[in-house]
């Protein structure tokens, strides 16, 4: 038992490790993805492409997610991983006091 | 050193205790170890993605500038950059153009921009790597477009974006600006959005301010608000994440919890024939203590190392339904390993604090009970 617990510690610093022996080719990633933000006047991440509010988070007006007709409710799983704007919790929080 | 050997005597015990019910406390460390990794790598994942956004973004255009008709993002006229550029503190101005495109083949949206270093050529586009993967009517390098008037147009892809800048450009399409228009119908002298270059970049809430007040209708969106869309984004302690993993975490300790109140008859006469050997209510409780932080550290121990190769090695494949949503087009990208001791620090105290708290009570409870009447009961 305790050389699997041991064994499990050991493992558990190697994989600390793991970050320094990858750290030029993630770096490398990461800064050609900043280089075409900076050449493509880039806004936002290509996680989401369903929709417009999902695709570009930051440059959706406000109104995106219930465009379809007015009461329309906001339909795109994605939209329930992402949050709503934090002054809206503030907003309805006042409402109730 | 008495006090250490004392206790690695107590950990001995605990630890052959354990063992010989290894079935029930097997079953235990699987049902904790998966909740345990489900926990890490949902915290991996955010922190790990949120870092990335936010250092990949450092260089968003300061200010972007959009105009807004009924609530609705609408297209600007080129006739509002004089009068933005008149403002002092503001460099230069810079039209954008950009769109969607729903292509019916793949039933995928893409993201249509005229770049800076993009085609010069009408006829040509440089597409990211996601576009190549998913467009499915790719012939002879040409990709076939349907202009907003319905007639078609025919595109040669010169050139791809970097594979390794997936994150950021799967789903893009570079065209030159005629093509751009040609394609959506935009008229001249009207364009998507503004970029707005500043001098002093500390300027920029005046400046947005300035924006709104001398053009009403239009909408400024500013770097600071880009990073903070992302830094919430993720943000494991808030949204749906959150709520169902709470979920899944009382139930477990409602699991912990039936188990541990409901000692068995062959425990609880443990207990009183310690008791009767002379061991105090300080030692069993130390003993159930021992035992706690031995299921603990082995669930604890596999579950971090299995959260950490699920993220960041294997790329997270059971989050992969998730995120993607409804999308078609998903960018192929690998997280840069990210851990730091807070976020080890609240999966532990998330998990293995309550979990020790729950079984220690239950035991202390059995051992202020006099051995003879327990010894008895079994």
């Amino acid at each position: 038992m305790i050389c699997i617990m041991t064994g499990l510690t050991l493992m558990g610093g190697l994989l600390f490790l793991y970050p320094v022996f990858v750290a030029e080719n993630r770096q490398n990633a990461l800064n050609a993805n900043k280089r075409l933000v900076k050449e493509l006047r880039l806004t936002d991440l290509c996680l989401f492409t369903e929709a417009r509010y999902t695709r570009h988070p930051s440059q959706a007006d406000l109104h995106s997610a219930f465009q379809d007709h007015p009461m329309a409710f906001e339909h795109f799983p994605s939209g329930s991983l992402m949050l709503p704007p934090q002054f809206i919790h503030s907003l309805v929080s006042e409402e109730i006091q | 050193m008495q006090w250490i050997s004392r206790q690695s005597y107590f950990l001995d015990y605990a630890l052959s205790s354990l063992l010989r019910r290894k079935w029930k406390n097997f079953s235990l460390i699987f049902i904790y170890g998966l909740i345990i990794f489900m926990i890490s790598s949902v915290l991996f994942f955010s922190e790990a993605i949120r870092k990335e956004a936010e250092f990949i973004l450092e260089d968003a255009p300061p200010i972007i500038v959009q105009r807004i008709l009924a609530g609705r993002h609408e297209l600007i006229p080129e006739t509002y950059m004089t009068q933005i550029q008149e403002i002092r503190g503001i460099y230069k101005v810079t039209p954008r153009l950009w769109g969607y495109y729903y292509h019916p083949a793949s039933k995928a949206n893409y993201t249509i921009m005229v770049g800076n270093n993009g085609p010069q050529n009408d006829d040509e586009i440089t597409i990211g790597n996601g576009v190549l993967r998913t467009w499915g009517t790719i012939s002879d390098n040409q990709l076939f477009f349907k202009a907003y008037d319905g007639e078609t147009i025919v595109l040669n892809i010169t050139d791809t974006l970097d594979a390794t800048a997936e994150l950021v450009s799967s789903d893009l399409i570079l065209v030159s600006e005629s093509t751009f228009r040609r394609l959506f119908g935009v008229p001249e002298g009207f364009s998507t959005d503004f970029e707005v270059h500043i001098r002093n970049l500390s300027e920029c809430p005046v400046i947005a301010d300035k924006i709104v007040r001398i053009l009403p209708d239009t909408r400024p969106i500013l770097k600071e608000e880009i990073e903070r869309t992302y830094a919430s984004l993720f943000d494991w302690r808030s949204g749906y994440i959150i709520v169902l993993l709470s979920g899944a975490v009382l139930a477990f300790f409602i699991f912990a919890w039936d188990k541990a109140t409901g000692l068995s008859a062959e425990e609880k006469a443990e207990i009183g024939i310690l008791k009767a050997l002379g061991w105090d209510t300080s030692d069993i409780l130390l003993l159930k203590f021992w035992e706690g932080i031995a299921i603990c550290f082995t669930a604890f121990v596999p579950a971090v190392i299995g959260a950490y190769i699920h993220v960041f090695l294997a790329s997270a494949p059971l989050f992969e339904h998730a995120l993607k949503g409804w999308s078609i087009l998903y960018p192929e990208f690998q997280l840069n390993p990210h851990i730091n001791a807070y976020q080890l620090g609240v999966v532990f105290a998330l998990t293995v604090l309550p979990y020790t708290l729950i079984t220690i009570i239950p035991a202390w409870r059995v051992s202020t009970t006099d051995p003879d009447t327990v010894m008895r009961q079994f």
